[in-house]
């Protein structure tokens, strides 16, 4: 095993592996400067260097090499060397060209946020609140398409897709025989089954969760409510299918489960594939064990009307001695 | 024994004298200033008949808007009862079928809307958290009623009617 090299993220040093990519390293030293992702998926092998939103600079190349990469670059795809020191929110050229790459992701996107069924877990919804600026300059016509049936569980959103291509690699990697690609070229790039083939295999749901944006969405799911106001609670089963992990979330709303997803981790990517059936058929909660209501993040619209976070008041973060003695209600904020 | 406060006031009971015996110079002052304000104007309104306005900013009941088509506006986002503090809204959404582009606006709409006027508390948040400006608050006062039900209301009080 070689040595561990040394990186620096916006002033904060990790050591990794050599081959490991800046993005990676800055999920290991992990919280704000951890670039976002649209279409790299760690789970995923090829994915990654297509949404241009983890631009990070390279403020010095390496220890023997010490010069600046000339532009910036794509953290997911480029791999750290010894001593690189890399800025990330330091630096106020990269969080323009981050503005820049929103504004490009949603040129033609359709922005139907309040139809979407992925609003209030969409990761583009997300980044272009964080990152993005609040207005478009484009002034033409949107690209759309015609609508494509892909069969009665999973529904096709092409204006919506931001062709981070993370459902292609899924079809390929993880399910058996390819159903679906990416048909045409360009501006009129589109994912699409081969003449309208219906999807139908074991681990076909998972594009659902891998899809950044509404465009691929649960269709048993469609319309039945919004995400924010359905409970999620983790679960398991004993699947019989043996790549599927059986462990899910699922979405209640009053005693119904509306919708099974996979676990999602603090990136947005699923813990572990699910099967079909562990997502569309068992919908019944004597199907599943209970283990909990899910963590989510008290920033995320989901956890709103949850009343069970603490906020203690800001002249309590401030002084020393009430965070002493609010430390167990400072400890519930945390988790 | 002195009082701790100062504040008591001690009465003196006079006797009344002939003129103040026979009440009517009482009367007379008193009905005067009655029959002043015959001639004066007057400071209320016959409700309901007559009502007054409103200023601009007043919230009434809410009315759920149509599109220069006659669409409905509404996409059951749930924009509306998230923000509603008093959790007065609750809606259920469909999809629209081919053939009734010309009743809804988007692909989906809220098949079920209702308020409950009685949780209500006509903030307005609802209106400004609606992002397809489908919702106002531009109606009359809530009117009064005996059943609680009647305070629900549901799309065929609150929806606009279409303009022909």
């Amino acid at each position: 095993m070689a040595d561990k090299i040394k990186v620096t993220i916006d002033g904060q040093s990790v050591e990794v592996e050599p081959g490991t990519t800046i993005l990676n390293a800055a999920r290991q030293i992990g919280g704000d400067i951890v670039p976002p992702a649209m279409c790299y998926y760690s789970k995923l092998k090829g994915s990654g260097g297509k949404c241009r939103t983890c631009l990070v600079k390279v403020a010095q190349g390496s220890e023997k090499d010490p010069r600046p990469m000339p532009k910036l670059v794509a953290s997911c795809q480029t791999q750290v060397m010894d001593g690189m020191v890399v800025e990330n929110t330091t630096s106020p050229e990269v969080l323009e060209a981050r503005k820049g790459v929103v504004e490009m992701l949603l040129i033609n996107h359709p922005l139907d946020c309040p139809v979407c069924d992925q609003a209030g877990e969409c990761d583009l919804q997300n980044l272009s609140f964080e990152h993005g600026a609040s207005n478009s300059r484009y002034e033409f016509e949107r690209r759309t398409f015609d609508k494509v049936d892909i069969g009665d569980k999973i529904q096709l959103h092409m204006n919506r897709c931001i062709l981070c291509y993370r459902c292609v690699y899924t079809a390929d990697q993880i399910t058996e025989g390819r159903v679906h690609g990416v048909l045409n070229r360009g501006d009129q790039s589109e994912i699409s089954t081969y003449i309208s083939a219906a999807i139908d295999n074991d681990f076909s749901g998972n594009v659902i969760d891998v899809c950044p944006v509404g465009a691929l969405t649960d269709k048993t799911f469609r319309f039945k409510n919004r995400v924010w106001f359905t409970k999620p609670v983790d679960a398991h089963r004993d699947c019989d299918h043996e790549k599927c992990s059986g462990n899910v979330v699922l979405w209640y709303k009053g005693e119904d489960v509306l919708r099974v997803t996979a676990r999602k981790d603090q990136y947005g990517e699923v813990e572990s594939f699910i099967c079909n059936t562990c997502r569309f058929e068992k919908k019944a909660t004597a199907d599943w064990t209970i283990e909990g209501p899910r963590k989510i993040e008290e920033t995320s619209v989901i956890s709103s009307n949850h009343y069970e976070m603490a906020h203690p008041l800001p002249v309590i973060e401030k002084n020393e001695v009430l965070i002493e003695a609010n430390k167990k209600m400072f400890h519930k904020k945390i988790k | 024994m002195n009082s701790l406060t100062n504040r008591k006031k001690v009465l003196e009971s006079k006797q009344m004298n002939f003129w103040e015996r026979i009440y009517l110079p009482a009367i007379i002052n008193g009905l005067s200033i009655t029959m002043k304000h015959f001639f004066k104007k007057r400071t209320t309104v016959y409700y309901p008949e007559e009502k007054r306005s409103f200023s601009e900013n007043f919230r009434g009941l809410h009315s759920l808007k149509r599109d220069e088509n006659g669409a409905e506006r509404c996409t059951a986002c749930g924009l509306c009862a998230l923000s509603c503090p008093a959790e007065a809204i609750t809606m259920t959404a469909a999809e629209r079928k081919p053939g009734e582009e010309h009743l809804y606006r988007e692909e989906k709409y809220a098949s079920v809307y209702e308020i409950n006027m009685l949780r209500c508390i006509f903030c307005g948040f609802c209106e400004e958290a609606c992002p397809k400006a489908a919702i106002y608050l531009d109606g009359d006062i809530a009117k009064a009623g005996y059943i609680r039900d009647e305070f629900i209301f549901g799309k065929d009080k609150l929806t606009e009617p279409v303009i022909k």
